[in-house]
């Protein structure tokens, strides 16, 4: 696993190992916060801050955290950071802090930020870990940006809050409701599934890489399946 | 008879309204993870609902008389979290060494539990909503049993999905999800009832 460039580490969260649609990580935030493509620009910011730093600290720590307590102490790591970025948000985008409400605090529940510690930060150096993160965020962003998309245009008639012409006049309300989002996500796994043909998603079992306790299971499917590989 | 009637709409609309599975979009992970068989969502649930009533039960005075006391506000989602997973070590513990029989079915899912959403949602929810210590609990209750509800009606249409053709790209995830999207639709159907409750 060494051996891939930093080029390859950067690039693989974007589509390869996208985590929503490939690895099924943090289905609660992609479901709850797409509704408007603000909420998820916002949402998925926040939480590849918290991803790169909790990346970066736990690659630094790997060497002298015991492993029978590590996830423990990744989740202190992951909430420390999580209190940070919610007090920056409170202080300078207060607006932002009541859309996203809840679900702000539950980044540190987001299973793709535990999962890349145990997948990946705890065994990987620095650099790579920080590359990996800011990977795997700009991954989630865009996937919960796609998401948003589709379900604020056909559902609300408008991109961004700025009212689409036409669409405006016959949306589909039911897409920005709870049922829409699940069934928004269901077919863009499927056209993930198509365009890659199913080699992508023959990887994991969702049983497992997608619950957020991947790593209280102790290191999940998806990492023993990796390492096998 | 007042307090009662708010706990009743607490209950309700925690259970059916704003469902955390199929409303609220909290423990998806483990709705889509571990309601492939009856009995193992079943077993979910029943834990789920247990952990959290006890994370209420513990986090509610935290927050109230030592965090709230010494303005310490701010660190609510590092002691909620810490407070949850040590409750859930202490339970698996204590359950196994007292009482092997209830270990034996529950004590698997327990692990699972510390990391899901929902539980960690529904005790920062219950401070949000400012509820007192009655009412968080009816309100985790509620959340818990709407979970279990969620688990237990979408296992069954797990098992009738699971045995049908469906065209490649939609195998596996993404035909489970436009179920659940079905199940979740079906919900919608209970958005007057707290209203009407007592009308």
């Amino acid at each position: 696993m060494n051996k891939e460039s930093n080029m390859s580490v950067l690039l693989k969260g974007l589509l390869k190992e996208n985590p929503v649609f490939v690895l099924i990580l943090g289905t609660c935030p992609t479901l709850a916060t797409t509704t408007t493509v603000i909420g998820a620009l916002g949402m998925g910011l926040a939480a590849t801050a918290v991803l790169i730093c909790s990346n970066a600290v736990v690659s630094m720590c790997r060497k002298f955290i015991p492993d029978t307590v590590r996830i423990p102490c990744y989740i202190v790591i992951i909430a420390g950071f999580v209190t940070i970025v919610e007090m920056f948000m409170h202080a300078f985008l207060p607006e932002m802090y009541e859309l996203l409400g809840v679900y702000l605090a539950l980044i540190t529940v987001n299973c793709i930020i535990l999962g890349r510690a145990e997948m990946y930060a705890g065994k990987q150096p620095v650099g790579k870990s920080i590359l990996d993160g800011i990977g795997m965020g700009l991954g989630f962003t865009i996937a919960l940006l796609a998401m948003a998309t589709i379900r604020e245009v056909f559902g609300a008639g408008t991109f961004a809050g700025i009212p689409v012409p036409f669409i405006e006049t016959h949306t589909i309300d039911i897409l920005i409701k709870a049922p829409g989002g699940l069934m928004v996500y269901g077919m863009l796994i499927a056209a993930v599934n198509f365009i890659t043909k199913g080699k992508a998603i023959k990887k994991k079992d969702f049983s497992c890489a997608g619950c957020p306790s991947a790593g209280n299971c102790h290191g999940g499917c998806a990492s023993a399946e990796k390492e096998a590989e | 008879m007042d307090t009662f009637k708010t706990l009743v709409v607490i209950l309700m609309s925690s259970v059916l309204v704003n469902n955390y599975v199929l409303a609220r979009f909290l423990g998806i992970c483990p709705f889509l993870g571990v309601s492939k068989k009856l009995n193992q969502a079943v077993g979910m649930g029943i834990a789920v609902i247990f952990v959290m009533l006890m994370a209420t039960a513990v986090t509610w005075p935290i927050q109230i008389f030592v965090l709230n006391k010494l303005g310490l506000e701010y660190t609510q989602t590092i002691v909620f979290i810490l407070v949850i997973a040590a409750l859930v070590q202490f339970t698996e513990i204590v359950l196994k060494k007292f009482i092997p029989s209830l270990h034996k079915s529950l004590g698997v899912y327990l692990p699972l539990i510390t990391t899901n959403c929902a539980v960690l949602g529904v005790t920062i929810n219950n401070m949000i909503d400012g509820y007192n210590f009655t009412q968080s609990m009816v309100s985790s209750l509620g959340c818990g049993l709407g979970f279990l509800l969620a688990m237990v009606l979408f296992s069954g249409v797990r098992s009738v999905i699971d045995e049908r053709l469906v065209p490649g790209p939609f195998k596996g995830l993404p035909v489970t999800l436009i179920a659940a999207s079905f199940v979740s639709l079906a919900f919608f159907g209970f958005a007057g009832i707290v209203d009407n409750l007592f009308a």
